[in-house]
């Protein structure tokens, strides 16, 4: 980021939850670029910016479409670099229909089962496509690992003049042909002036000799299209070629220490290690088909390997009991029946279908979206087990809870055992960090863990010890995958197993030959025949030689500005992703200021600052070979070397399931109809129906409902408190930098509702309510958008109610509903339609009443709001959308609305 | 190298028989971010007791408030509209024009501030002017509005008042040219708050710190209650070579430390930067030896008036009319003495 000439915040504020990242956008700025805040807030990022754009929260892909319309429709786009490395020139399948077709729905979608068939959204090949090779499930997102679904190696289609109808190129121009800057000034309260400079910023900054970067955090995910709007990004930066080079780039800024690295190794219920799948019933009984449904090996780039990286993984969690002959043990694996995401598992255990719970630095029932849900949901367990440094309120929900005190629940009903275990925190054990730029940073124990706390690693190896002691000559085949575990973690004296064994595991190395034993240095040495393992094939190198390469600290002043011996990045210890993108077709530096990777032709290979990021001796003008698969079957231009064509995506025919291209679609919350076709939201969301749940109100300008919650809030967090405040709230030097819950409104607002400054406000939701004190203040401003003023009120949520902390106040999530990005399984928490009024709430059995109240008067219950499709007939149309003869929907869509 | 009175009252002046370089910080509140890392940071080390009531104090993020006997830094965050950002921008151009106090004498071979020169302190930018890499100079839209946000400070001044009015000697001045109390000598008389200009030093009372929770409860024992605390520039770290609490853990390299020479050169550099830009509400504070305290040892680059961020704009040292106060005082006794004299000789008439 210090090499940015423009840095576009946009979807995050940076400054005060990433202080230690915003360091190097302070230095980008000290460098001399421009930054850039496009926020509903003024932050302390924004005091730090040059420019704030506010923005109507949930309207940013009609803001970045308009980008993309705007340099489109000026030729500003960078016409080399796209041609090069993108898929601009690729040929659409003839089936595929626009939204600006379809009025707000891509071709494929069913409303039986509210998901789209991605098959029209192919990239058109000689032959028609084989539907035996159809994979079934690429509507859901759960079965896909980070390359998305394989595309099959046949010649596709191109068409390097870009005129092509039915090419990428023109069929962006198409769709984002209405977001315009009357568009971005009707929807998200931009004024055309703010566009112009925004737009102007990019451009400048953009091309040979200079590069912008995009940073988001929750700010884009957690909405019901939250993925679309990070891809807006990124089809932005493969235009303007900002993407593999130096200051470039779309950053993700994780929001923990070691997010990044619960992904890449990770906690997420559809993922194994390094982003392979998880395998799913049904489809992927057997081991061809899950490697299949990977990567096959003839299609181009590195997950054509995908049965190298599953087969080591498999070797290394199940040593010898992995063999040939049990496909390495495939079926130990457990396999996904649907997605069971935090949200799917609660809703299991209100039925009563979970009987246990571990919770591991997770605070639930005040950092996830509708608290009392995820209360009530605690109350069906039968046992449940808080690891963590202080007593949260995810363990103490059943004594002091908001449901205790207003008597929904009753602390000698609830049959739910709760086991709390102490937990060492970062400075009490080692281990290892993966921060946003993918470093593995190692880090020592500083001071030994008080009392019983013990690290996560000392509690998982003793849980699965004391497990397979219990299971010992077990004859059931359901107990051989616990019993065969590669489970040897040299323990040291304090009982403490090695982290740096877990590390070598994670590494990789030689299970046989001469080299029995060694590490592995790259995962170009893993084998698919036994004779190697790895535990996460990304890793490989982290330990390369026998060596903690995570751990080095030679610091930056003694070394170039690409510091490649502090600590260690995956892959490879690659710095930049797509590095060989910094280069131009031939090979050669688009400018000397952006220098990085290059070909050297006296050598034959690639060099430069970085590891190249590309088959190091492949010539620029390498043809590939057409028949082999993987890296082989890469040319010499195919920079994005992951994907199956070896291109940037501008279209995505795969990975994605609610659409190519992102769309704009209104937070469902939203008051404002969506301006620009009659679908009002994301169809493709995900909602759960229940008595318990307001999951879906649907206040979408239907009814009374938009004057009964006329506001919508935002939540976020602030500098002082760490997410749902165990690491904060109970540490006296933080809570008293930040003690009370507030919320941010504009002057404007507090002299239409009548709230004095400091006082109290109680904000109402559709499912609950809270008090606040409330900061007045100029930093939110009032947008006009489509001719009335969107008031947006800003929530932190680091607070809950209990005893134990430092400082308590009302939990803010409490308010937010069930409604998720498809592809993510993401809550929505950043648009949420709500009352405010002046004074405390009141308390006991008297909160219902009040959000009981308020529900009646809008005219909702658990059934509205939460039809996926709302297009009306071609008569009753509200947008008129310039495209061909639209389709009518596949089915009546008012049926779906009397449901 | 010094300010007029430098050697007077700090480093090898006071006593020490050796010259360490006067040590202090450059706060470049351009640059801060409010995280109000450097307020835990100095706590954590210096095992400073929680403040406070636990209530929103109802100054925008501030709930800190000011600095007192168990907070040493403290952020401050103001927020301004167009208006107040304009005149700010007004009298920093103002106070160039009048050739910047505190600037000029020390940097005379560099171009003066707004002369189109860069001074030394743009030689951290890559590549030379005219190359893509320049900064852009033309002067920044005055923004509708701004968040001013600053990490204040014990300015460890050159002529400090607490240590001129301590009556004990518990105030001394180190080998570092910083102020430091020692608390063994300290009796709690409060000489010293009247006594500071800036409202920094304060005597800390018998507060009590409790941390909740299954961990145990920790209860910390609070050093030096009811003697007189403030920031000591981390000299037990500086002891040991090591960089203060605050300015280490500063993410932004907003609170910089090292010796106060280079401190006030690199501040000044980065005013001429600043306005070189057009951000003219650029300006020193605490750099000039000619002021009332003689110059402090941590200078701060501001962006408007110091009376905006709650700091006295002519701090002047109690002390300072010491003489011409005894002056007065001797004139005023003389004249007792006379009119007493004189009125016996009259009675012996």
């Amino acid at each position: 980021m210090a090499n940015a000439d423009c840095i576009i915040v946009q979807g995050s504020n940076m400054a005060e939850a990433h202080p230690v990242g915003f360091q190097w956008v302070m230095e980008a700025k000290a460098r001399g670029a421009r930054i850039i805040h496009v926020d509903p807030r003024f932050t302390r990022t924004t005091a730090n910016a040059d420019k704030h754009v506010p923005i109507r929260a949930g309207s940013d892909v009609v803001l970045l479409g308009a980008l993309i319309n705007h340099v489109l429709t000026e030729e500003l786009w960078f016409r080399e670099y796209v041609q090069a490395f993108t898929n601009a020139s690729t040929i659409i399948d003839e089936r595929y229909q626009d939204p600006e077709d379809l009025d707000g729905l891509f071709s494929g979608f069913d409303p039986e089962t509210g998901r789209y068939d991605p098959a029209s959204w192919a990239y058109r090949t000689a032959q028609p496509a084989d539907p035996s090779h159809a994979h079934d499930d690429a509507s859901r997102g759960e079965t896909a690992g980070a390359g998305g679904p394989p595309l099959e190696r046949e010649p596709v289609q191109r068409d390097e003049t870009l005129q092509d109808p039915r090419c990428v190129l023109q069929i962006l121009r198409r769709h984002y042909a209405r977001y315009t800057p009357e568009m971005v000034e009707e929807a998200c309260g931009i004024s055309r002036e703010d566009f112009a400079y925004l737009a102007r910023s990019i451009v400048e900054n953009s091309g040979r000799e200079r590069t912008t970067c995009f940073a988001y955090a929750v700010g884009w995910t957690q909405h019901t299209g939250g993925a679309q709007f990070i891809r807006a990004a990124a089809i932005l930066q493969l235009l303007m070629g900002n993407m593999g080079r130096p200051g470039g780039g779309v950053m993700a800024l994780r929001g923990h220490a070691t997010i990044q690295g619960s992904t890449d190794i990770p906690t997420l219920f559809n993922l194994l290690p390094g982003y392979l799948p998880m395998p799913m019933a049904g489809t992927h009984d057997r081991f061809e088909d899950y490697v299949e449904s990977i990567g096959t090996k003839t299609q181009k780039g590195f997950w054509a390997d995908a049965e190298t990286y599953a087969v080591n993984l498999l070797k290394a969690w199940w040593g010898d009991a992995a063999t040939p002959e049990n496909d390495w043990a495939f079926d130990y694996l457990p396999r996904l029946t649907g997605a069971h995401g935090t949200y799917q598992t609660m809703m299991a255990m209100l039925e009563g279908k979970v009987d246990g719970f571990f919770l591991l630095g997770q605070n639930p029932a005040v950092g996830s979206a509708d608290g009392r849900l995820q209360r009530l949901a605690m109350s069906h367990l039968k046992w449940m087990v808080v690891r963590d440094f202080s007593m949260i309120e995810s363990a103490t929900w059943w004594k002091e809870g908001p449901e205790i005190e207003s008597g929904e629940l009753r602390t000698e009903d609830i049959g739910t055992e709760v086991f709390f275990l102490p937990a060492a925190n970062h400075t009490e054990k080692a281990g290892s960090f993966t921060q946003t730029q993918r470093l593995v940073q190692w880090r020592h124990q500083a001071v030994p863990p008080p009392g019983d706390a013990v690290s996560e690693l000392q509690f998982l190896v003793e849980l699965g010890n004391r497990i397979r002691e219990r299971l010992a000559g077990s004859t059931d085949p359901r107990d051989r995958p616990l019993l065969d575990l590669t489970w040897d973690y040299p323990i040291d004296e304090h009982g403490e197993p090695d982290p740096e064994s877990v590390l070598r595991e994670i590494n990789g190395f030689h299970v046989s030959g001469p080299d029995a034993g060694r590490p592995l240095s790259s995962f170009a040495q893993m084998r698919p025949d036994g004779s190697t393992a790895g535990g996460c094939w990304i890793y490989a190198g982290v330990y390369a030689d026998g060596v903690n390469q995570a751990a080095r600290r030679r610091p930056g002043q003694e070394q170039d500005e690409t510091a490649a011996e502090w600590a260690w990045a995956w892959p490879a210890n690659r710095r930049i992703l797509y590095n060989r993108a910094s280069a131009d077709a031939d090979g050669r530096p688009w400018s000397e200021r952006k220098k990085y990777v290059w070909w050297d032709a006296e050598q034959g290979r690639w060099t430069g600052r970085d590891v190249p990021d590309f088959p190091v001796t492949k010539e620029p003008h390498d043809e590939g070979d057409p028949e082999a698969g993987g890296a082989a079957g890469l040319s010499g231009s195919d920079a994005f070397i992951m994907q199956s064509d070896g291109r940037g995506w501008l279209f995505a025919p795969s990975g994605l399931v609610d659409g190519p291209l992102p769309t704009h679609y209104e937070p469902v919350e939203s008051s404002i109809p969506n301006p620009l076709y009659d679908q009002q939201a994301n169809p493709t969301r995900v909602s759960f129906r229940s008595d318990l749940a307001m999951n879906a109100p649907g206040v979408d300008g239907l009814g009374g409902a938009a004057e009964v919650y006329p506001y919508v809030f935002t939540t976020y967090r602030v500098t002082e408190h760490h997410t749902a405040g165990g690491m904060s709230r109970f540490l006296p030097y933080l809570s008293e930098l930040q003690p009370e819950l507030f919320c941010e409104v504009s002057p404007e607002l507090a002299e239409i509702v009548g709230l004095e400054p400091y006082g109290w406000a109680t904000i109402v939701s559709p499912r609950s309510a809270i008090e606040a004190r409330v900061l007045v203040t100029r930093r939110m401003r009032p947008l006009p958008i489509a001719g009335r003023t969107v008031h947006q009120i800003g929530l932190p949520y680091h607070w809950a109610r209990g005893s134990e902390a430092v400082v308590e106040g009302d939990s803010v999530n409490d308010l937010i509903g069930l409604n998720l990005d498809a592809n993510t399984q993401i809550q929505n928490s950043k648009v949420t339609a709500c009352a405010i009024r002046p004074g405390r709430r009141p308390r006991g059995p008297a909160l219902a009443e009040l959000v009981a109240e308020h529900q009646r008067r809008a005219g909702i219950d658990a059934d509205t709001g939460d039809e996926k499709v709302t297009i009306p007939p071609p008569a009753q149309r509200r947008v008129h959308v310039p495209g061909e003869a639209p389709a009518p929907p596949t089915e009546d869509p008012t049926e779906e609305e009397d449901r | 190298m010094g300010l007029p009175s430098e050697h007077e009252d700090t480093g090898a002046g006071a006593g020490w028989g050796h010259s360490h370089e006067r040590k202090g910080f450059f706060t470049d509140t351009s640059i801060c971010i409010g995280c109000k890392a450097c307020e835990v940071a100095c706590k954590e080390w210096n095992r400073n007791p929680q403040d406070g009531d636990l209530e929103i104090l109802g100054s925008s993020y501030d709930n800190t408030g000011s600095l007192g006997a168990n907070t040493w830094r403290h952020v401050a965050f103001i927020e301004q509209d167009q208006e107040r950002i304009e005149q700010a921008r007004e009298s920093g151009r103002r106070l160039v024009g009048l050739g910047m106090p505190g600037i000029g004498p020390r940097s005379g071979a560099d171009a003066p501030a707004g002369a189109g020169g860069c001074g030394s302190g743009c030689g951290s930018r890559p590549g030379a002017d005219g190359e893509p890499g320049a900064a852009d100079r033309t002067p920044p839209d005055t923004p509708e509005f701004r968040w001013l946000m600053s990490s204040d400070v014990c300015k460890h001044c050159t002529r400090a008042g607490c240590l001129d009015v301590c009556p004990t000697g518990a105030l001394m001045r180190t080998e570092f040219g910083t102020v430091v109390v020692q608390s063994d000598i300290c009796n709690g008389c409060g000489t010293c708050v009247g006594g500071c200009p800036f409202g920094v030093i304060e005597r800390r009372d018998d507060g009590t710190i409790s941390a909740k929770g299954d961990r145990g409860r920790v209860e910390q024992d609070v050093p030096h209650h009811g003697t007189a605390n403030k920031c000591t520039l981390c000299y037990d770290r500086l002891v040991d070579g090591q960089t203060p609490a605050c300015a280490q853990t500063c993410p932004t390299t907003s609170i910089r430390f090292g010796d106060r020479a280079d401190m006030v050169d690199e501040a000044a550099s980065r005013v001429r930067q600043l306005h070189d830009r057009g951000m003219t509400e650029a300006r020193l504070y605490g750099a000039n030896g000619n002021d009332g305290v003689g110059g402090t040892g941590s200078v701060f680059l501001l962006l408007d008036e110091p009376e905006v961020y709650g700091l006295p704009p002519d701090p002047q040292v109690p002390t300072a009319q010491l003489p011409a106060m005894f002056r007065t005082a001797g004139i005023a006794a003389a004249g007792m003495i006379a009119a007493t004299a004189l009125a016996f000789l009259g009675g012996r008439r």
